[in-house]
């Protein structure tokens, strides 16, 4: 399972950033970067205020 | 690869880093501030509400250039619509400014840069430094090239992202129920009472959080919603509690949308520790945040000012370690960290409520002579009517 984001719908707000519990979101500026951390956890997913990213 | 080597490394350009940077500088400090975005205080990501007090405590005296709309009160709207209307004269610290943070923002980074802080935009931190497992500065792209920043203190002020400080070991990611997820929209063609801000709650309007109204002038409004993590059912239900609430909504109904804005905010307490050996945590970073509003511009100011005058202090003993900074921890909590701790029991208390339990909380405050309002005596004549909504913490009330 991977984290997809919807770069169309991301507002940039850095919301899954703080949130992530492991440290495994970068936002660089615009565009938003998974690191080899990331255990799908869909933390991030759940709590998108615009349902920007999903889990395949 | 390019170094720099100075006092003191700020991270974010916000408020709290700002006002940390200010105070670094006018003690004659070098002091370097990194700025991810483009542009200072843009994108926005705040509802832009203030109260005034505080703003003569950090000494920013207000200026007509970043005060978009005077305040003469608040509206609570509960569930049913019963209203409460605190006024000007009733509502104390809690009402104030709602500001244009692109341009505040920017005042406080020039106050910085006046006082002899230098700025680097489009830098963005990467990782902290260590040397023998010191905290020695941080690592930065800047106009996309990698540089390296070394300092004898680095401030987090990174705000909601939060990340230098977990980079330098320190746990700050919060629980579902201490999160708020936001969605704003700035609108214009509305037909709302430009004198006040809203504030509406109830279960079915903005689950665990609020929607707000705040007057920005001309017709104007952010109409904004925060939706506790922890209740989010569907991916992008902030967004969608705040468009059914807008297609509700008379007043609204033929607004058109100018900028959208997204964000989140803590609702705990602050971390346990702001602090480490040659790192401090201010603002948002440290989750020093008013768990019931939300608010974060005054503790971000505050811890920013706070930070910037112990490291002077420091510099003078040259000693950054975690004991050297504690003074920073005790300003921070003596000031704050009781009413924040209060707050935070009470939105978790608020959170369990049903919506006829807040008609009826509204209906009683509304009716109640309460004097100055603010969340202190709205919580003691709360306290008298439904005892359970304080227990556990009336001794702080």
């Amino acid at each position: 399972m991977t984290i997809l984001v919807d770069f169309y719908k991301c507002l940039h707000c850095g919301g899954c950033v703080g949130s992530c519990p492991k440290n495994a979101i970068y936002l660089n500026d615009f565009v938003l970067e998974f690191n080899d951390k990331c255990n799908s956890c869909g933390r991030c997913v759940k709590i998108c205020p615009v349902a920007a990213l999903r889990m395949e | 690869m390019k170094t720099y080597n100075c006092d003191i490394v700020i991270v974010g350009a916000g408020p709290g880093g700002s006002m940390a940077a200010k105070f670094c500088a006018q003690a004659g400090l070098d002091t370097i501030i990194i700025e991810k975005k483009a542009e200072i205080g843009a994108p926005l990501r705040c509802a832009e509400g203030v109260s005034k007090k505080w703003l003569e405590e950090v000494g920013i005296a207000p200026d007509p250039a970043w005060i978009c709309a005077d305040m003469a009160g608040a509206v609570i709207r509960s569930p049913s619509g019963y209203t409460f209307q605190l006024d000007e004269s009733k509502a104390g610290s809690e009402v104030g400014y709602v500001l244009e943070r692109h341009l505040f923002d920017k005042a406080l980074a020039r106050d910085a840069a006046d006082a002899g802080a230098k700025i680097m935009m489009r830098t963005s931190c990467t990782d902290v430094i260590r040397k023998d497992g010191k905290l020695v500065g941080i690592k930065a792209k800047s106009m996309g090239e990698p540089i390296e920043i070394y300092a004898d203190c680095v401030v987090a002020a990174d705000g909601y992202e939060s990340q230098v400080a977990r980079w330098a070991g320190i746990e700050t990611v919060p629980k579902m129920n201490d999160i708020d997820t936001c969605i704003q929209y700035r609108m214009s063609n509305i037909d709302i009472d430009q004198q006040y801000c809203e504030f509406v709650i109830g279960n079915d309007i903005a689950p665990g959080g609020y929607l707000w109204l705040f007057p920005k002038g001309n017709r104007s409004a952010n109409v904004g919603i925060g939706v506790m993590a922890k209740r989010c059912k569907n991916p992008g239900d902030p967004k969608y509690y705040l468009d059914k609430f807008i297609a509700g909504d008379e007043r609204l109904k033929n607004g058109q949308i100018l900028e959208v804005v997204g964000g989140m905010v803590s609702t705990c307490p602050g971390l346990d520790s702001a602090t480490d050996d040659n790192l401090i945590i201010v603002g948002d970073a440290a989750r020093i945040i008013d768990p019931i509003t939300g608010g974060g511009i005054c503790h971000a100011c505050r811890t920013g000012m706070y930070a910037g005058k112990v490291l002077a202090d420091c510099a003078n003993k040259k000693d950054f370690s975690k004991a050297a900074l504690k003074p920073y921890e005790k300003m921070w909590r003596d000031r704050m960290e009781d009413k924040i701790y209060r707050n935070w029991m009470a939105k978790e208390r608020l959170n369990e409520l049903d919506d006829d339990t807040i008609d009826d909380l509204i209906k009683i405050i509304s009716t109640s002579d309460i004097g100055e309002v603010n969340v202190y005596n709205l919580l003691k004549v709360i306290k008298e009517k439904y005892p359970k909504v304080v227990e556990g913490f009336e001794d702080l009330i």
